[in-house]
């Protein structure tokens, strides 16, 4: 098969090109809000990479993802709050904690499937939200604010937010780097054997646990990594972060986007987070001319035209917004084979 | 038979009160081609199931190449050189024919915590994929995803994948299973490329093949064995005659 430039690598292409560029644009608007909120879309779109690993190439219906987010901002606030602002220990310390929370998660969980795999789950990043409430020391239900963001020995300043855009932007796309190795290798076989059909993996000699297990803690770290950035995002941790409905966008960024695919995530995490920012305004202007009283208020119910915006694509584009886009690929292309 | 490469004995297994393998005994020497024939719901896959550890037995024991692996999980017993083949069709559908072999390739070749080559380049797993398919004579099907080939295909792919782990012994599960005349006729002449290079067990509807192949014949009724023996035997058998093969007019 010969690397045809087809729509689907054009669009991924002008989105590569799109989120490398935007500081520029920011620069040159002075849109200084479109920065903050692409810096946000970067990092849920790493946290939805990296639930993707498990749920979209291993079919494991991970529902307490959002706890990685959770763990590591706090591990990284606790440690600010602490007096340990340093990001070369704050950082591979919120690595370490969320891969030891999905390795406990995942070695009582995978054992299990279907239903109760979802429950375990979700049992899990509920314990993680209550026990955060719980903290008194780090605010509870207040949450935690940070002094500082994280210090790189003055080689890098977080504090410059096109500066902080670029060091998110840069792990979102050595993340991508990592799922796509990661996906094609001896490792990613297995997890798209155990996908398709589990007993037969193990028939054919897989001992799929370990394998699956690996896969929870590569991806738990990885979100975990997307958590420290949250945090130092918003300059503030707090349990809600990790509350059930949380875990939820997330799953619904992954299939919004493409499961299973490189970049369907980040489609993903972009389309919600816009509809998110931008529908309610949307729905206020629609309806202003019929109730002009009521318009602003209108815009709050905005999940009203959310859930069928969703519920369409999951029945009618199975493959998200990928899967959307290589339809539309296709079709390009036949029309050209039937021109030519 | 001291030295067979399969023993099974008094093997028991019951679901409530059903029981559906009781006290079997079957043994297999190296090179043999053992049929298992039964009417419907005589426990032909179950006992396959607890062969190749997808089930495991409530009583008895089961010996393969000398090692006991009564309890022994699935994935285990495929490292043992025991491979089995589906009745109902059960393949990575979503990959292509190809992948779906050097899945099984990938078993038998080391532990899989390999994070970084493509393994689709790999030619350590590639080659002796696509050598299964040529044995099979799926060759060039090898590119296509699995869910788009026939039925027959899926059965041929199903041998393949259970050839390319380099077993000793097969455990064939009905690879006859709802294939048309022609297509059946492949399937034995491919059975019979096999036969004596592998050690099979094989269960199978299709009397015709199982005559045709079978170096001995154990008959399954309700989970028990009534006869074991040559083919000839067996077809002289009384018992047997009632029980499964009077219904059949070409025996």
């Amino acid at each position: 098969m010969r690397p045809s430039i087809n729509l689907r690598s054009l669009v991924i292409a002008a989105l590569v090109l799109g989120l490398t560029l935007l500081p520029v644009y920011v620069a040159l608007s002075g849109d200084r809000f479109m920065l903050t909120l692409f810096t946000r879309i970067v990092i849920m779109a790493m946290a939805a990479v990296s639930l993707n690993l498990i749920l979209g190439y291993a079919g494991m219906m991970s529902f307490g993802h959002a706890a990685y987010l959770g763990i590591g901002g706090y591990t990284t606030a606790i440690l600010c709050f602490e007096g340990v602002t340093s990001g070369f220990v704050q950082w591979p310390a919120a690595l370490a904690t969320s891969a030891l929370f999905a390795l406990i998660v995942g070695a009582l969980s995978l054992r299990t499937r279907g239903v109760y795999f979802i429950m375990i789950t979700l049992a899990f990043a509920q314990m993680a939200y209550y026990m955060a409430s719980g903290a008194a020391r780090y605010g509870g239900d207040d949450g935690l604010s940070l002094d500082t963001r994280s210090q790189f020995a003055g080689l890098v300043k977080l504090n410059d937010k096109a500066t902080f855009y670029y060091v998110c932007l840069i792990l979102l796309f050595g993340s991508i780097a990592l799922i796509w190795r990661l996906t094609n290798s001896r490792f990613g076989m297995v997890l798209q054997g155990v996908r398709s059909n589990e007993a037969r993996m193990r028939a054919i000699g897989f001992p799929t646990f370990r394998y699956k297990l690996a896969a929870f803690v590569i991806a738990g770290t990885m979100c975990g990594l997307a958590g420290a950035l949250i945090a130092n995002h918003t300059d503030f941790v707090s349990p809600s972060m990790m509350f059930w409905t949380r875990s939820g966008d997330l799953i619904v960024m992954v299939v919004l986007g493409g499961m299973g695919t490189l970049f369907g995530p980040v489609f993903g995490a972009l389309a919600l987070l816009f509809l998110e920012q931008f529908l309610p305004a949307v729905i206020s202007t629609a309806v202003r001319p019929f109730d002009a009283a009521d318009a602003a208020k209108a815009g709050e119910y905005w999940q009203i035209v959310l859930g069928p915006l969703l519920l369409v694509i999951v029945l009618f584009a199975r493959g998200g917004i990928d899967g959307l886009l290589s339809s539309l690929s296709n079709l390009v292309q036949r029309g050209k084979q039937g021109n030519g | 038979m001291a030295d067979a490469l399969l023993e099974v004995d008094r093997l028991a297994k019951r679901f409530g009160g059903i029981v559906a393998t009781d006290d079997v005994d079957i043994a297999v020497p190296e090179g043999e081609l053992h049929a298992v024939i039964g009417p419907n719901g005589a426990g032909k896959t179950t006992l396959i199931s607890q062969l190749s550890g997808t089930l495991i037995a409530d009583a008895g024991r089961i010996r393969f190449a000398g090692a006991d692996i009564t309890r022994a999980p699935a994935w285990r017993r495929s490292h043992l050189g025991l491979a089995r083949s589906f009745q109902i069709t059960s393949l990575f559908l979503d990959l292509t024919v190809l992948d779906n072999v050097a899945l099984a390739v990938q078993a038998h070749a080391g532990h899989s915590f390999h994070f970084w080559r493509n393994a689709r380049r790999e030619e350590r797993l590639r080659q002796p994929a696509r050598a299964a398919l040529e044995q099979v004579g799926l060759a060039h099907r090898a590119d296509v995803r699995a869910s788009l080939i026939s039925h027959g295909e899926h059965r041929l792919l199903e041998l393949a994948m259970a050839l390319a782990g380099q077993p000793r012994m097969l455990l064939l599960d009905e690879p006859m299973a709802g294939l048309g005349p022609d297509e059946s006729a492949r399937m034995v002449e491919t059975l019979r490329g096999l036969k004596r290079r592998y050690t099979i067990l094989l269960v199978e509807h299709d009397m015709e093949a199982v005559f045709a192949l079978a170096d001995r014949i154990t008959v399954l009724v309700y989970g028990r064995v009534i006869a074991s023996g040559v083919p000839q035997v067996i077809r002289a058998n009384e018992e047997v005659r009632e029980a499964y093969l009077g219904e059949d007019d070409n025996v």
